[in-house]
Formats: structure tokens, sequence, C-alpha cells
């Protein structure tokens, strides 16, 4: 499989009358943008707004982030399996608009959206104030079921994502990244000596708000499936979550993997990279355990010598982790885990919920609980109030100046248990 | 006045030069001047800082009257408030460990005074008080103190002056066990993917996380007849009552709340409705009884099978919630159904 | 909690889906539940049910408590 993703740097965002981008400019034609999202007659309203790096900008609470693209060869533009028909994802050519992303933004079902700081103290903990923001904030009609409520903020996003992509079509990229890997026999054949490493990348399927989608498929009713890694790079992954902000995948995270981009990048010299499972979490033991051994199944039918593991939420995902964790150490595979802690929020607890001898190299994306204080801003995107009913927020969290306190748990990305972000623990 | 920053020194009988196991039982006292390694600790901070004074109070008697030897000690640093307390170091002696590790502990948490105090890795001592104060890791005897004094002095400095002090592989000082968030250069991906390759060519490598050690309790003896017992419901599924009234929050929970339940058959929605963020609530506020089973225990009470169902019940969030604050409330709760001699609980979680 | 109520002595058990935590925790009296989202209960059966459902399950856990234990323990 072989895909060029080609990236046109963004370097400044409006809104105006056209979709384009010229110079490094991203236009989006606001009123076309508001009038194609509103064909879904669930939206009642759409207000959109861009913020920058280094203003003075809050956004909150916020749903997902998108990075906007367009197919210009092989495959379907937008979401196969969810915004437009089933295509194969990880072949041809995607334009990529590097540097921007589509923010979802509103008051969905529940109180575990997030928070972007565009400035200072607050940009430093997520990786989302480095990017140029288009922020789409949806209201829905009256009378819907939180359910669809989700699914239409959800969709909303993506189709935005879609339209602001069209912008890049006819754009020569500054730079074109070439992701290719041939049959995992052709690749061993190539490189017999290297030892041949999976990834298991574990999502949160747990339901309302906790769900992830693959070709549109709610991967809480599969088994864990391979992926060839240029699938996941090429829009079949997205997220339905509004789990903790601080280490949910969000489909721009799931779009630029981090795991896979550094994996990829010792593929061919360090090791063989074979491939990802890509694993549910299920709320059942039941689940949890035909996990567990459906993945120790693939690695071993796979011939892996090592597997990297990434989690996303915390609690009891931490189960799952170790469960896969020791099954494959016991059977001679080594593994690497990813994660994030509940350490408290004096950083003096236990950081995880479940523990297993087998974990021996971990790497942690830091505390959920660590506290930040976040000066005032001089604008906000969203309602600045939500952040009391947002998971790591409290009430009070909000000073009467505007200023934020926080627990990470609230910060989109902060705590990237896919290591998307250069945060992590010490012990002290 | 000078402007050099105040230090207090504590020391036992021995190292406060008065003398040996017979002055083991004297009572505390405090001198305005240096003595012992206090005399030497000064110089090690460049100017910068100087030792006022030094208490000295015999082992035996500070061990067979802790409470009258830290009244006086308390009493006597609060009078002269120092920027930072220095205690021993006490290398592998126990019981001067151990008043060390009682003293450094009341001043860090009731004095709010930055605590610096040196301990040989297995001295009792150590962990009394190495989550509040600064422990150097010392060796097991004195012949250890011209190493281990510059290095408790060059962190007092940093605490007198309030700079931030380092991490323990580099300051010498004994782990607390707090969990820092730091950043790092380097992105989480690319240290695993390191990390992986550093194990997979058998060369070392440190995990970034040690795996939690949990202690263990014994069971407690059965209930000898339900019929007459009184049971105790609790949950850490978030079922709070409508409006979430203490405001328990969705997740990293920092409180539990305790409702009235009595002459309630169940709780229903929408009474009562979860607060958790982390998990599909739609069941849960269906039929909070989904979730915390008043209504089926309600049926045992009345069957008889059960004597009662305790008139209130506690509940909290599981989720992100800290080991440390769940052994908090667990403790805070346990007291009350204790105290109401509650013979039983049972306790759901989601 | 479970670990801390248990040291005052009060019989707790602990009715939980993922009982390896509980397991991994310390808990000592453990009764496996249906799912994480709804612990003691079942949406997905019919009224009549996911009542017996619910009271077997409440039944083992009372049982749990009234049964002597020398180590960590599943009712099921």
């Amino acid at each position: 499989m072989k895909l060029e993703i080609g990236r046109i740097y963004i370097k400044d965002i409006q809104l105006g009358q056209e979709t384009s981008v010229k110079e490094g400019v991203l236009t989006v034609d606001k009123e076309g943008l508001i009038a194609k999202l509103k064909e879904d007659e669930r939206i009642k309203d759409v207000s959109l707004d861009v913020a920058k790096p280094g203003e003075k900008v809050r956004i909150i609470p916020v749903k997902d982030v998108i990075e906007p693209r367009v197919k210009i060869e092989g495959g379907n533009n937008g979401f196969p399996g969810v915004t437009s028909k089933q295509a194969q994802c990880g072949e041809g050519k995607t334009n990529v608009l590097y540097g921007a992303a589509v923010v979802t933004v509103g008051d969905v079902v529940g109180f575990q959206e997030g928070v972007i700081d565009m400035w200072g103290e607050g940009a430093k903990w997520t990786p989302f104030s480095k990017t140029y923001n288009l922020t789409v904030d949806i209201s829905v009609v009256d009378g819907l079921t939180p359910h669809a409520h989700e699914e239409t903020v959800r969709i909303a996003g993506l189709k935005a994502a879609e339209f602001v992509g069209l912008a890049g079509k006819d754009v020569t990229p500054d730079e074109v990244i070439t992701y290719e890997m041939g049959s995992i026999f052709e690749e061993t054949a190539k490189y017999p000596n290297l030892p041949k490493v999976l990834y298991a990348e574990m999502m949160i399927t747990q339901g309302l708000l906790h769900d992830t989608y693959i070709y549109g498929v709610n991967a809480q009713t599969i088994l864990p499936a391979l992926l060839h890694p240029n699938e996941e790079l090429d829009n079949a992954v997205i997220s339905g979550n509004c789990v903790a902000a601080c280490d949910k995948i969000t489909t721009y995270q799931h779009q630029n993997n981090s795991v896979i981009e550094d994996l990829y990048a010792q593929h061919g010299k360090e090791i063989n990279f074979l491939g990802c499972i890509m694993v549910p979490e299920h709320t059942t033991l039941a689940g949890k355990l035909r996990v567990s051994d459906y993945v120790l199944k693939l690695a071993k039918m796979l011939g892996a010598d090592a597997v990297v593991i990434s989690e996303e939420g915390y609690g009891n995902p931490d189960s799952d982790l170790l469960m896969i964790c020791k099954k494959c150490e016991k059977a001679g595979i080594i593994t690497q885990l990813i994660t994030d802690e509940c350490a408290g929020r004096d950083g003096m607890s236990q950081p995880l919920a479940d523990t297993a001898q087998e974990a021996v190299a971990v790497v942690s994306g830091g505390n959920v609980s660590h506290v930040v204080t976040l000066p005032p801003a001089d604008k906000i995107i969203g309602n600045a109030a939500a952040i009391a009913v947002l998971a790591g927020g409290w009430d009070g969290a909000l000073l009467e100046d505007g200023t934020l306190m926080c627990e990470l748990n609230a910060v989109i990305g902060s705590t990237s248990e896919i290591g998307f972000h250069n945060v992590t623990c010490r012990l002290y | 006045m000078s402007d050099k920053y105040k230090v207090l020194y504590y020391v036992n009988q021995f190292f406060g030069q008065v003398g040996g196991e017979d002055k083991a039982g004297m009572a505390p006292e405090y001198r305005g001047e240096k003595i012992g390694p206090a005399l030497g600790f000064e110089g090690l901070l460049n100017k910068n800082g100087e030792v006022v004074g030094t208490i000295i109070c015999g082992d035996n008697y500070f061990n067979e009257n802790k409470e009258k030897a830290l009244d006086f000690i308390l009493g006597t640093i609060k009078d002269i408030a120092p920027d930072v307390f220095v205690a021993g170091p006490a290398f592998n002696a126990g019981r001067y460990g151990v008043a060390c590790g009682e003293i450094s502990k009341a001043v860090a948490e009731k004095l709010n005074i930055p605590v610096v105090t040196g301990m040989y890795m297995e001295n009792p001592g150590l962990d009394i008080c190495k989550e509040v104060a600064y422990v150097v890791r010392t060796s097991d005897s004195a012949g250890g103190m011209r190493k281990a004094l510059p290095i408790m002095a060059q962190i007092a400095d940093k605490l007198a002056k309030g700079i931030e002090v380092g991490p323990p592989e580099e300051e010498g000082y004994i782990p607390r066990g707090m969990r820092k968030t730091i950043f790092v250069e380097k992105r989480g991906s690319q240290r695993a993917v390191e990390m992986l390759l550093a194990r997979l060519k058998g060369q070392p490598f440190t995990t970034e996380m040690p795996m939690p050690v949990f202690d263990i309790v014994e069971p407690a003896p059965a209930i000898k007849d339900l019929s007459k017992a009184t049971i105790a419901l609790c949950t850490s599924g978030g079922i709070v009552p409508e409006g979430n009234p203490d405001h328990i929050q969705s997740a990293s929970a920092q409180k539990w709340g305790k409702y009235d339940i009595a002459g309630r058959d169940a709780l229903n929605a929408p009474d009562f409705y979860t607060t958790h963020g982390g998990y599909d609530p739609v069941y849960a506020n269906e039929i909070p009884d989904r979730v915390a089973p008043l209504d089926i225990l309600r049926e045992f009470e009345k069957e008889g099978y059960i004597g009662k169902v305790y008139d209130f019940f506690y509940t909290t969030t599981g989720t992100g919630t800290s080991v440390s604050k769940a052994k908090e409330f667990g403790t805070q709760i346990g007291a009350e159904l204790k105290a109401a001699g509650v013979d039983g609980v049972i306790l759901t979680s989601t | 909690m479970v670990k801390e109520i248990e040291r005052y002595g009060i019989p707790i058990v602990h009715m939980a889906t993922i009982t390896t935590i509980s397991e991994s925790v310390g808990a000592n009296r453990i009764v496996p539940t249906v799912a994480i989202p709804h612990p003691v209960g079942n949406p997905q059966l019919n009224a009549d049910d996911e009542h017996a459902l619910r009271k077997a399950l409440v039944k083992k856990a009372l049982d749990g408590l009234a049964t002597e234990i020398s180590q960590p323990t599943h009712f099921e």
C-alpha cells in the first residue's frame, strides 16, 4: 500500500466569501459552510470563528479536532463509510491543510469536553494551540436524544473538515511524505533480520460519547481488527468521544497518529513494522478477556516479536492494557506500553487502577489530575462556564477575573496516550 | 539583622555534644548557637544563610514523651520562625531517626516550614516523613557526615530561596513518592519507540512508570445472622440526588456524598441520576438502581432476609479519582459506618 | 475505598464488573456484575427478567457478606 500525503503549509486562517488557500492563507467561505452544515435538519444554528496561535483566545467546550484534507487520487474524498461512500483508505494521494484544524465546540450532552488555550500557559499543555483553528459551534434542535445529539455534532465536524479541505484540491503541496509498505511477506523478505513490531491501539468504545468508528463501524461491535497503518493515516478512523479531554484520541490524532509515524520512521531501519491492531475497550469482563486473547492470537499469527500498546482513557481500560501486556509477555512477546496517570492533584497517589509485574516498559503521558492555572482570555469561543461540569473542572474553577483553574483532565490532548505530546511524569 | 535566611537545627543528645546513652533521657532544650553538625552546616550555605540555633533532645526522651517533646519543639520553632528547618542526619540510628521523622513531619505539616533531614534507606524514621520532608540518602553510620551535609545544605539553600528542588537522583534525596508532571523534549511516541528499541537490543532502559503496589487487608469476619443485620449501600457510580447538591465531580472526585434514604423504596429517576463522567449514563439515568440497587435491598428487607437497610447511602465517582482520595473517602465513610453500627456493606462500582 | 472500610472490621462486598481490578487493589469479597454502565441491571432484558437477575446478584452479595473467607473470593 502506498499513500502520499501532500502537506500544504497553512500560515493563517480567515473567514470570507470563498474557500481557498492562497500563499498559505486559508480562507473559509463562512455562509457557504453554514449552509452546508444546516442541510442536516437536526442542526438549529452554526457559529463559525477562527483562533490563531498566540491569540489570547480560549476555546471551550471542545468536542473534537479534525484535520481538513482532500483526496487527490484513489479512494473517496471525506471519511469513507461516514461522510462518503465506502472506499479503501490508505492508497493514492491526499492533500492536507497542514497546520489547520477544525475544532467542534458546543455543549454536547455530557460533561467531558475540553479546553484549548491559544496562548501562554495553557498553550503549552495542548498540541492544538499550534494549529490555525476554525471553530464550529453547533446547536441542535430541541428534543434530540443524547445519542442523536452527539452524532449530529460529530458528523458536522467531519463535514466541515471535508468542506474546508477542498481548498487544497488544486494547490501544489509544500512537502510530500510517502508511506509505503508491501505485504507482511514482502517486507519480511526485505528485512529478514529486523524485529517484527505490531502496534495495538486501544480505543474507547463504551457507549454514548465514548465511541470510536472505523469506516463508520462502531468499534464497540468489532473483534480486534488488523489495519494497514496507512488506513488510519488516511481518514479510516474517527473519534466519537467526549471522554476525558486530556487523553482521548481526537480524529486529528488518528489522522496523524504519532505512534504510527514514529514506528514508520524506523521501518526498514531498526524494525519491521507489521501493522496496527485496533482494540476496542469493552465494559464487560468477558469483553476484556476476549479482546486480550484475540490481540495475542493476532500477534502470534503475524509472528510479532514486540507490540506497542497505547491506551485511551483511564480507570477500567488500565485493566485491558495490563491484560494484553501480561498475556503477550508470558508468550514471549515484548510489550511497550503508553498510558497516563491518575496520581491525584498532589501527585502522591498510585498512578494506575490496576497493576502487573510484567509491565516493565511504560511511557507516561503525565498526571491527568495535575492542576493548571490558566489566566483570563481576551476572547472566549464557546462558553467558559462549561468548565464547572467538565471532567477535571470543578465548581469554583472559573475565578471572577476569568482565570481558569482545572486539572489537565480538561485540556485537550495534554496527557496523550498515543504519545502525541511531550508531557510525562517523574518520581520526585 | 542580616539579610541572610534563617536555619534552625535539630540534633540528639549525642550530636548535640551533651553525652551518650546516659544522656538519652534529656528533655528538649533550645540553644541560640551552632552545635555539632550545625556548625559545619552554616559554612556550607555560602554565606547566604545563618544557623540561628540548635534544638537538642534525648532520643529516649523523645520516643517516650512524644507529645510533650513535640509541643516544646514546635513552640520553639514557631517563635524563631526559621526559613528552613534541618534535622539530623540520623544515618541508621532508629530512635534518632524516628525523632527526626516525627519532628520533620510535624514541622512540615503543622508549621508549613520546609524541612531537610538525612537518613539511611532502612531507617524506620524514613517512612514517617519522606512524603513531606526532603530526606537525603546517607550511609548507615556517622562516617557519612561529611558527604551528607553538603547535599542537605544545597537542598536547604534552594528551599530557603524558593528555588525548585530538582529530581531526587540529581539532588540526592530519597524520592518522596510524588509523581510530578513535567515537560520533556521528545514526544511520548518517540520515547516509546526508543525504549522499545533499547529493550529489543538488550540495552538498559528505564520505565517512566514503575507499577503500583497495593497492600492487603485481612477479610473482615462474616455476618452471623443476615436477618438481624444492618446493611449499608455505597457506590462509586456517581448516583446523586437531582441537582447534585454537594457538587460531586464527574471525574477525579474530591469528595463523597451521604444521602438520607429512609422511607425511600428505590433511587428513582428523576430524583436521582449519575454525575459520573466515565461511562454511558443513559442506562443509569433511566433506572439509577441499576447502579445502586436500593430497590432490591428493600425487597430483602421486607422479606426479612436482612434486618435493615442503613438510613444513609454513600456515593462518589470512581473515574479518574486517585487511589489516595479513594482511601481517604473509605476511611471517612468506614468511620461513620462503624459508629452507626452497620454490620455489612455493599459497594457497587461502574 | 473497599479496603479502608474493611479495615474497620466491617465485611464489605464489592459488586464490580472488572473484577480483575477489584482483585489487584485488594477487595476480598467480590461479586462480578453485568457491565460498567449498568453493573446491577441489564437494559436488554424485559422487566421481569431484569428484576430476577438483579435480585439474584444482590442475593449473592448478601450471602457473600455472611460467608467466612480467608482470601479474596468471587461469589458467582
